[in-house]
């Protein structure tokens, strides 16, 4: 009897007799998670279900990330077979409106330029001797696209998935804070001051219907391993312009965008279990990824002086820092830059053309490195 | 293939490709604004 009782008794104190030293520190990292999204507004959609998914996992016996567990289950269903991020694309699209990249086309480049951290952290992380498509998933951060990164990292380094995806997700928010200091650094008052004028709106409505079929076809030809990505954001982005189903753009902007949002956050959330999260390898990969973004940062603005140049100074660099794709806070880290040395300088709309442009940059820098590994043998 | 050529590569080709992509999207762009000019009756 005694021996029944000491044994139930028993039962309720397993979790605490179970708990490895490193789940109280991640269960701590997870109501920091969750301090961010609720008080300090840092993408909170995000950060609140990744930040209750890690103290869930956290928490030994419960079995939520073993087969049959129900965090392993929507993980299986939605992260592994690629679904959620490519959903969420799907929203993404639906909800992006292209316009001011339809009207100055060469901001374009700005996109692209966005995109060389990716590729410079990448060579760092081999440099530090990451495996190859380690590297892949690291660089990626750079991408500064939460579903992006999660696409490239749960096919080839889904042990690294819950440190990528919480570096790109939290540090997007932090654009406002790290971008400005390297704007300033990179260019000079008169450079911050140039007015690039008034967008004026010249693409018709024939234009923006076939611009996301422009960009799957060439785009998938180029680079056919990151269709899945292209593909989805630009069907979201021709229901919107078409506007003849709007109940599936609303249903992709909103229900299946949130909820796939839940999901892939809590399922984002489980993987930081940790005995796995709790390495030296994580500090590094967070310090890579924040690297990563700085970078884009740096050579969007670079590559903005270079376009200065090029056309006679109608280009002020800053916009070139727009050319990420945390959509559409970098465009308003410019404006908000470009009024404080010329308080009539109005560059929103131009930083939105770059923005979008980023979003499209990263997308394609993605399909761009997928279809490069996949020529070299590497996947 | 050792880790030096496939930095190399995909840094040369990873940034060259997605220029040059993002470049022809920017020709593609401009050639469809002048197939479909804008009419200001859109706007109303």
């Amino acid at each position: 009897m005694l021996e029944a009782i000491l044994s139930g008794l028993n039962g309720l104190v397993a979790g605490f007799t179970n708990l490895h030293w490193s789940n109280p520190i991640m269960i701590i990292v997870g109501l920091i998670l969750l301090y961010l999204g609720i008080k300090k507004d840092f993408e909170p959609l995000l950060l609140v279900p990744i930040g209750f998914g890690c103290i869930l996992v956290n928490i030994p016996l419960a079995g939520l990330m073993e087969e049959g567990g129900f965090l392993k289950i929507i993980y299986d269903a939605g992260v592994i077979t690629e679904v959620f991020p490519l959903l969420i694309f799907v929203g993404i699209g639906a909800m992006t409106d292209f316009g001011p990249l339809l009207e100055n086309p060469k901001i374009f480049l700005l996109g692209a330029a966005g995109q060389f951290g990716i590729f410079l952290t990448l060579a760092l992380a081999l440099v530090l001797g990451f495996k190859q498509l380690e590297a892949v998933s690291i660089g990626i951060i750079g991408a500064c696209d939460g579903p992006t990164a999660i696409y490239v990292t749960s096919q080839y380094a889904p042990h690294l998935l819950g440190a990528v995806s919480v570096a790109a997700y939290s540090y997007m928010s932090l654009v406002p804070v790290f971008q400005p200091p390297i704007m300033r650094w990179l260019t000079t008052k008169e450079e911050r001051k140039i007015n690039m004028g008034v967008v004026r709106k010249s693409a018709s409505k024939t234009t923006k219907i076939i611009f996301p079929l422009v960009v799957t076809v060439i785009g998938g030809l180029i680079a056919p391993k990151g269709l899945p990505l292209l593909g989805t954001i630009m069907l979201g982005n021709l229901m919107k312009e078409c506007g003849v189903v709007s109940r599936l753009t609303k249903a992709s902007e909103n229900e299946i965008a949130n909820i796939v949002t839940l999901l892939l956050g809590i399922s984002i959330g489980a993987t930081m279990d940790g005995r796995v999260f709790l390495k030296y390898q994580t500090l590094i990969i967070l310090a890579l990824g924040f690297l990563a973004i700085c970078l884009d940062t740096a050579c969007g603005v670079l590559f903005g002086k270079l376009m200065k140049i090029l056309t006679g100074g109608k280009i002020n660099p800053l916009i070139g820092a727009a050319g990420i794709s945390a959509y559409p806070m970098s465009a308003r880290v410019v404006q908000k830059e470009g009024q404080r040395y010329n308080p009539k300088n109005y560059l929103l709309m131009h930083a939105m053309g770059a923005n979008t442009g980023g979003q499209v940059g990263s997308v394609m820098a993605a399909a761009v490195m997928l279809s490069i590994l996949k020529g070299m043998g590497v996947i | 293939m050792d880790n030096w050529t496939f930095g190399i590569t995909m840094v040369v080709v990873g940034m060259g490709g997605t220029l040059l992509t993002l470049w022809i999207l920017s020709l593609c762009m401009s050639a469809l604004k002048k197939i479909f000019p804008y009419k200001k009756e859109e706007g109303n």
